[in-house]
């Protein structure tokens, strides 16, 4: 360093930015990759999110699905593998019957979730917040139990959805190749994902069903005169989007790992909560949020394992670790605070829709 | 296809209406309502134990034995002996003052989420005082500035998010949330920190039996003075909810917010002092267990009060004499676990299993008496935030 840089490192504020940004440029192959992997279940959450809320249901119950999904996914591939055998993996993914089976499982469960949301909150008509709190309180409960039952039967997994390798000659470029590595290589509940935010975000504001559904989420009863079926259009909204929230739980117990722990959501669901709230109730909007968590966690995890030098280091070496592993949530509550008048709820969201001609 | 779907879905939703007697809107039907909802979710939940029986080790598949067992064990462990009983009352104590907290936010339309991190920061409120204050002062003093401690740090955890609901409008559920896993990462820095016990090998606070800081034991072999705290609660709040112009002030804002701003209530104030309130009393929750059950954080000191208090509040109807004895029930269960999980071998988590299963019948059951007793048209019901807690609630503080 000498120089400009040189230079620029001795002013004060400037200078510990400048160190930063050289420490992330120099990082960025191990912080991407954190960060697209912490955004994957996030945004998968949050497009569940995304999904309810639009067409009127707030769903705090997010975190229960991922958990209940994770579980049920892993606890059914590992009982396929028992009963089938683990059979010779695809070329592609490492992708095995048993995986497959519990994939589907999971789908189901975290949609069966839904459903009872759905019907609480719907027919019902219980308040959706509460609703959601027995989801999660229930999804807890009721895998800890279960979990806790199975441990003694020391119970082998069917292991985990492969990762796509892409070429060494790609992720040697510096920066471009890095962030390519990054995107690519994942294993297919993530690189589905990044395909869902984009069909999703055409589908929710450029098709008949997205219409429907904005429409049913801001004036259900306007909805409901052009012929809308506002509650059924509810229905099935909050189903369907249960599976994208079980598509996390997958991702948790049969992608990133080959395990399921109790618990092991650890608030993920809450995350991708804020993150639809900061993305503005769209689907491009929350994965750039959940991205900008991800880059958070990612850029705190590598501090801490590759420290800085330097004046930035001395400066990170002053601030407790915890605070780095605090940071982002505390940005996420001072995003969501700064913006909140920006960031409109759907003017129906969590209201329960009556018919008229039903009372 | 849809038709039909459609007609399934609209019987499922219990479109039948009850006409409700004039009795029905007093403390004993709720009661009954809820030991309804409780019955139900036993009988569930002793079928999930029956179904998954064959899991443990030396019990057969669907040995529907085994739930009576483990009830047994769980009720004999509460309440079968001196020992169960203090270890209900111990149990209950932060489930009370929690569960009052999470009730009184409910009352002014607040859903606080955040019972874990403010019970978290009242115990290192009152840890702090117990780790500078040492031997210096009586036994006594320590402990009640240990206690006014925890309720200012909980108070704060709690200010927080009512401030930024107030000024930003950030909704509460989200930010409580949120600053639950800020506070454990500040309780472990603090762990690891400031509150260190010198000299020792791993990070780990001092013991507050060596300060004599511990609640003195007044009942059994374990049963603290917290106890009383928490039952003392029980009348305090009821008298500020119901005899106080705050408390009336409070329960306006719950009801219809805007209602109560026309009529001049400072309700952004009312939101700060209310989640502050509630903060303070999660809070105390944390220094009770602290001083009168753990003595000592270790690395990764948590708790789950945070949702159980939920759990405590929503059953108890936000009604502080609903809460205590929601309270007394819930920690009767966790007090019983230990028994059930030790003879009949049934895992403790079964507990927060029957949990959800008791609010969702509850909530199912909650419903018919909301939808028969309220208004026609739904549109006034539908914004206040916790619409039949609101309409229960007034219902029991007539």
């Amino acid at each position: 360093m000498s120089g400009i840089p040189g230079a620029l490192d001795s002013i004060p504020l400037l200078g510990i930015l400048f160190q930063l940004f050289g420490y992330v440029l120099a990082n960025l192959q191990y912080v991407s990759n954190t960060t697209v992997a912490v955004a994957v279940p996030i945004t998968l959450a949050a497009l569940c999110g995304v999904m309810c809320e639009r067409s009127g249901v707030v769903n705090i119950g997010l975190e229960g699905i991922m958990l209940t999904a994770a579980f049920v996914g892993w606890l059914v591939a590992a009982a396929a593998a028992g009963a089938l055998g683990v059979g010779t993996p695809l070329p592609y993914f490492g992708i095995t019957l048993p995986l497959i089976i519990g994939l589907i499982a999971a789908l189901v469960a975290g949609m069966l979730v839904s459903l009872l949301h759905a019907w609480l909150a719907i027919s019902l008509r219980v308040d959706q917040i509460i609703s959601g709190t027995i989801i999660n309180i229930g999804a807890a409960g009721i895998t800890g139990y279960m979990y806790s039952l199975i441990s003694s039967q020391s119970l082998v997994g069917a292991g985990q959805f492969q990762k796509l390798q892409v070429p060494a000659g790609v992720v040697d470029i510096p920066v471009v190749g890095w962030l390519i590595n990054a995107i690519f290589n994942q294993g297919p509940v993530g690189l589905v994902t990044i395909v869902i935010v984009i069909v999703l975000q055409i589908m929710l504001f450029r098709s008949r069903w997205g219409l429907r559904t904005r429409a049913s989420g801001e004036h259900p009863r306007a909805a409901e005169t052009v012929g809308i079926d506002v509650i059924w259009l509810r229905y099935r909204n909050v189903v369907a989007s249960g599976a994208l929230a079980a598509l996390g739980g997958v991702w948790l117990s049969m992608e990133q790992t080959g395990n399921f722990n109790a618990g092991m959501t650890q608030g993920r669901g809450f995350i991708g909560l804020a993150a639809m709230i900061v993305g503005r109730w769209t689907p491009l909007g929350a994965f750039g949020a959940a991205l900008l968590f991800a880059s958070v966690t990612g850029l705190s995890q590598s501090l801490t394992i590759s420290h800085p030098t330097g004046d930035l280091g001395n400066l990170i070496n002053g601030v407790p670790g915890e605070f780095w592993e605090a940071l982002p949530y505390i940005i996420t509550i001072v995003v969501l605070a700064g913006l909140i008048g920006r960031s409109i709820a759907p003017a129906a969201d969590g209201q329960p829709y009556e018919r008229e001609s039903a009372s | 296809m849809r038709a039909r779907a459609r007609s399934i879905l609209s019987r499922l939703s219990l479109r039948g209406r009850l006409q409700m007697p004039g009795w029905a809107r007093s403390f004993g039907w709720l009661l009954a309502e809820s030991g309804v909802a409780i019955l139900f979710a036993l009988v569930v939940g002793g079928i999930g134990i029956a179904v998954f029986s064959g899991l443990l080790p030396n019990h057969a598949p669907f040995d529907f034995g085994l739930p009576v067992a483990a009830y047994g064990a769980l009720w004999s462990g509460a309440v079968g002996s001196t020992n169960g009983i203090t270890s209900t009352l111990v149990y209950a104590t932060p489930l009370i003052l929690a569960g009052l907290g999470v009730g009184l936010g409910f009352k002014a339309g607040l859903f606080n989420i955040g019972g874990r991190g403010q019970f978290l920061m009242g115990t290192i409120g009152a840890m702090s005082v117990v780790t500078l204050l040492g031997n210096s002062l009586p036994g006594p003093a320590t402990i009640l500035l240990a206690l006014v401690m925890a309720a200012v740090f909980g108070g704060f955890a709690g200010f927080i998010p009512g401030a930024l609901k107030a000024t930003s409008g950030a909704h509460e559920v989200v930010t409580t949330i949120m600053l639950n896993y800020v506070f454990v990462f500040v309780t472990y820095w603090a762990i690891s920190g400031p509150l260190r016990l010198a000299n020792s090998p791993q990070p780990i606070t001092l013991d507050t039996g060596t300060r004599g800081a511990d609640l003195p034991i007044i009942l059994g072999r374990d049963g603290h003075a917290g106890i009383l705290l928490a039952l003392l609660g029980i009348p305090l709040i009821w008298f500020l909810l119901y005899r106080t112009t705050l408390g009336f002030e409070i329960r306006a804002a719950g009801a219809n917010s805007d209602a109560a701003r026309y009529a001049g209530m400072k309700t952004k104030r009312l939101i700060v002092l209310t989640m502050s309130m509630a903060g303070a009393l999660c809070g105390l929750a944390g220094a009770t267990t602290l001083l009168g059950v753990v003595h000592q954080m270790a690395p990764g000191y948590d708790t789950t009060i945070g949702f159980d208090a939920i759990t405590v509040a929503l059953l108890g109807r936000s009604n502080p004499i609903g809460i205590g004895l929601a309270g007394l029930l819930l920690g009767g269960m966790r007090a019983g676990a230990q028994a059930m999980q030790i003879s009949p071998g049934v895992p403790a988590e079964l507990v927060d299993a029957l949990q959800a299963i008791i609010l969702l019948f509850l909530v199912i059951n909650m419903l018919r008496r909301w939808r028969a007793t309220r208004p026609a048209g739904g549109s006034m019901a539908a914004h206040a935030e916790s619409a039949e807690i609101g309409a229960l609630s007034a219902e029991v503080a007539k």
